[in-house]
């Protein structure tokens, strides 16, 4: 089998790109389409640093195949932020000083920014469980589950006065969650 | 069956820099024709933050916001010499270098903003903001990137300057060993509360307090990330990390991230750390270095604090549960028999068992 045309929504965008059968979206990320956001750090899903959201879901990107995902919805750190401001889990990110070297980051905040999706009230419990895929060296953690609680807080708060960012963005299943807790 | 609470403590004095055949880094610094200060090092910033502390040295030193320094460190075949980023070293080393440069720098800025303004340059003051101004009559002032196009287009100056600094090569006294390694010494002490399950041999950190003594924290939110940060690193070398678990048999040696252990966000001890300064003389704004140090006292600490939950005495990293049932068993063995003088030659410990 020979290379084939892949499309994906890419951010937001549809992207089309030519790949071999078996490469990864990380590399397609990357290399084909110059997101740099995502890591390579392991290469077998054991790090979490090449983290992106594959249909609303965190995936590890490295272990795709990216023609397994044909017309999916890919999200990344360079989606994250909003009409070039930084978004809620970022902001706490940036605030608690949630990061040190930096390798983790990306793979961190799309993590989170699942969790927070799929329940806007969680527990330090969930949050640690949200990471526990995503391997960090320098911090020790408790900064970057702080800022994840933070973040969260920060988004519920924007959803309660009725600002501008939607709590949940269009689409996703989180708001069914809301409340439960 | 129980699980037993203990607490230890351990302090560590460190080093900053080495000796060797001397210790020197260099730095210099430049303005761009808009005002903007390139710092350039051959320092490497692989985390830790040396890029962020050059940059406020560089900025404290010229009066100028941070936002007006750029730190180059690309390239280490063209940039000034550095000895390296090991030794806990960069803060002091580097942070020296680029005052002394900066001074320099901030010298030619002040005269050609003398000449500019048509006074002295004693009179003249920094507002931290990015004017150069004179001293008790702001509204005589230049801003910094007017004053760096002019130096550049009408005065024909370089704001630029050089620094390096040199912990000297020192030999030890023959007779009796004493010698000047280092520039200054770091102090730190950490308390583990840990909980030791006898009939699984899990350890599990509770709670790490870490003081630390480290002249002036420079960036207190990087300071305190490093000591946390690297209380965890400790924390992870005390109970998990082993490349070789049975070293030199390569039996049970890691291949990955899912063989060779570490702490996760779920293993994380409650954390209390707090920052003394007593600055050093000739540290950067009384800063030391606090690099390497952070890892080292936890380790000790989650000993003694195993020794005082359990009894059992270990010195080899990683405490694992084996290690510690295998101590377990020699402490209840030496009671069980009831009569030590059969086991007199036994150790009193479990970590030398055979």
């Amino acid at each position: 089998m020979g290379s084939q045309i892949v499309s994906l929504v890419v951010n937001d965008q549809r992207r089309e790109f030519i790949a071999r059968p078996g490469t990864s979206l990380l590399s397609a990320l990357r290399e084909s389409l110059g997101l740099m956001a995502a890591k390579r750090g392991c290469g077998q899903g054991t790090c979490g640093t090449c983290t992106v959201l594959v249909d609303d879901r965190p995936v590890m990107s490295c272990l795709v195949a990216v023609e397994t995902i044909e017309g999916a919805s890919v999200r990344t750190l360079e989606g994250v932020a909003r009409g070039g401001e930084l978004d809620e889990v970022q902001s706490a990110f940036v605030d608690g000083f949630a990061t040190q070297c930096g390798f983790c980051t990306a793979g961190m905040i799309m993590s989170a920014e699942a969790l927070l999706e799929r329940d806007p009230d969680p527990s330090r419990e969930d949050v640690v469980e949200a990471i526990s895929g995503n391997v960090c060296r320098c911090t020790g953690y408790a900064s970057i589950v702080a800022a994840i609680l933070d973040a969260a807080r920060r988004r519920r708060d924007a959803a309660s006065s009725g600002g501008d960012a939607p709590a949940v963005p269009a689409g996703s299943e989180a708001a069914d969650g809301a409340g439960v807790r | 069956m129980a699980k037993l609470r203990g607490r230890g403590y351990a302090s560590v004095n460190y080093p900053t820099g080495m000796n060797l055949g001397g210790d020197p880094s260099q730095a210099l610094i430049h303005s761009t024709t808009t005002g903007t200060f390139v710092v350039s090092l051959s320092s490497v910033d692989l985390g830790q933050g040396i890029k962020t502390i050059a940059a406020q040295c560089a900025a404290e030193t010229l009066g100028l916001p941070y936002g007006n320094i750029i730190v180059d460190t690309a390239d280490t075949d063209t940039g000034p010499h550095c000895m390296g980023t090991f030794a806990s070293r960069g803060t002091h080393r580097v942070g020296n270098a680029v005052i002394m440069a900066a001074a320099e720098a901030r010298e030619v800025m002040l005269e050609v903003a003398a000449e500019e303004l048509e006074v002295d340059a004693a009179d003249l003051e920094t507002d931290g903001t990015g004017f150069i101004q004179v001293r008790g009559a702001d509204e005589k002032r230049i801003h910094i990137t007017d004053l760096a196009l002019a130096a550049h287009f009408e005065h024909g100056r370089t704001i630029s300057g050089r620094g390096i600094f040199l912990k000297e090569k020192n030999e030890p006294v023959p007779e009796t060993g004493e010698m000047d390694p280092d520039s200054c010494q770091a102090h730190a002490c950490t308390v583990a509360v840990v909980e030791v399950d006898d009939e699984t041999g899990v350890v599990e950190v509770l709670e790490l307090h870490n003081a630390y003594e480290m002249g002036r924290a420079l960036n207190p939110a990087m300071a305190a990330q490093q000591v946390e940060g690297g209380a965890w690193m400790g924390m992870s070398h005390a109970l998990f990390e082993a490349t070789e678990p049975y070293y030199p048999a390569r039996d049970h040696g890691p291949r990955d991230f899912s063989e060779y252990l570490m702490p996760t966000a779920a293993d994380i001890p409650v954390q209390r750390s707090v920052i003394l300064e007593r600055p050093a003389a000739n540290g950067p704004f009384g800063a030391k270095g606090i690099g390497e140090m952070t890892a080292n006292a936890p380790i000790p600490a989650i000993g003694n604090a195993i020794f005082d939950a359990c009894g059992v005495r270990l010195d080899s990293m990683p405490f694992t549960p084996e290690k510690v049932l295998r101590g377990l068993d020699e402490l209840r063995g030496l009671d069980e028999l009831g009569d030590a003088s059969e086991r007199a030659h036994a150790p009193a410990t479990g970590h030398e068992r055979p």
